[in-house]
């Protein structure tokens, strides 16, 4: 197995989900392509891991994971508030603070 | 060896066809299940790089936990369960040249920075133990920051949803 294979499915996945963060007008859309960003991270950090022969690139997959699901709990919260306020979770309309 | 490969090369391809599902569906909850299928195949992909807690808790808190947390975020917000038609930007196809270019850039970088160097042959699996002995030992402190992160999106969380 070659080191830059799991890389380079990783970064497909990672411009994937940047292509979704950038094209998604639904909030919740947004969220999911955050987490597809996450992961190709942690299939980054696993690969690293097993090519350094250290387990130090465990912990910080298992720390995203966690940090992640955090993420996702807060932001559902904020989109929840959002809805309740407007009826709607597009995106293009909060632009209240824009200048 | 020959079997890893082929293990990867068929978990890549429906890992990347799911994402790209992800991204173009027009219903939430398909995108959702989609998803389901992206990070079961990260799990996957863990097994194969000899790491197996990191997949089993991709499996209990992706799958378990943050999924049921999106199909419930759907529910409440009550977008349509069909399709619906205004789930991208008005300007989405921006993200095509930006997500290619960037594609283009790391690719190049990969393959001039690592080329063909091949990952260790028979390493042997990282056991809980050892994942353990780490996360107590020396980085004891990033996982109290990491329970008091937990608690902060707990208390967050609750303070935002809940009505007045």
């Amino acid at each position: 197995m070659l080191v830059n294979q799991f890389l380079i499915l990783a970064a497909v996945l990672f411009c994937i989900g940047v292509y979704g963060v950038i094209a998604r007008r639904n909030a919740v859309m947004v969220l999911m392509s955050i987490e597809l960003i996450l992961n190709s991270v942690n299939l980054n950090l696993i690969a690293f891991a097993l090519r350094n022969g250290s387990v130090d690139g465990h912990i910080f997959a298992l720390y995203i994971i966690a940090v992640a699901a955090a993420e996702v709990g807060v932001g559902l919260a904020l989109v929840l508030l959002v809805y309740r306020n407007r009826k709607s979770i597009g995106l293009e309309e909060l632009s209240e603070m824009k200048g | 060896m020959v079997a890893q490969n082929i293990a990867f090369g068929i978990v890549a391809a429906i890992m990347v066809w799911g994402a790209l599902r992800v991204v173009t569906v027009n219903n939430v909850v398909h995108a959702a299940l989609w998803l389901v299928l992206v990070l079961a195949g990260a799990a996957a992909q863990y097994v194969i790089l000899a790491a197996e807690f990191v997949a089993i808790t991709q499996v209990l808190v992706y799958i378990g936990a943050v999924m049921v947390l999106f199909l419930f975020g759907t529910m409440l917000t009550r977008a349509r369960i069909g399709a619906e038609q205004e789930l991208n930007n008005k300007s989405w196809w921006l993200g095509v040249p930006s997500a290619g270019l960037l594609l283009g850039v790391i690719t190049l970088a990969l393959v001039s920075g690592f080329g063909d160097e091949e990952l260790p042959k028979d390493a042997a699996v990282v056991s809980t133990q050892e994942i353990s002995d780490q996360i107590f030992g020396p980085y004891l402190l990033p996982f109290w920051a990491l329970s008091f992160v937990l608690l902060v999106a707990v208390i967050g969380a609750i303070v935002l949803a809940r009505k007045d």
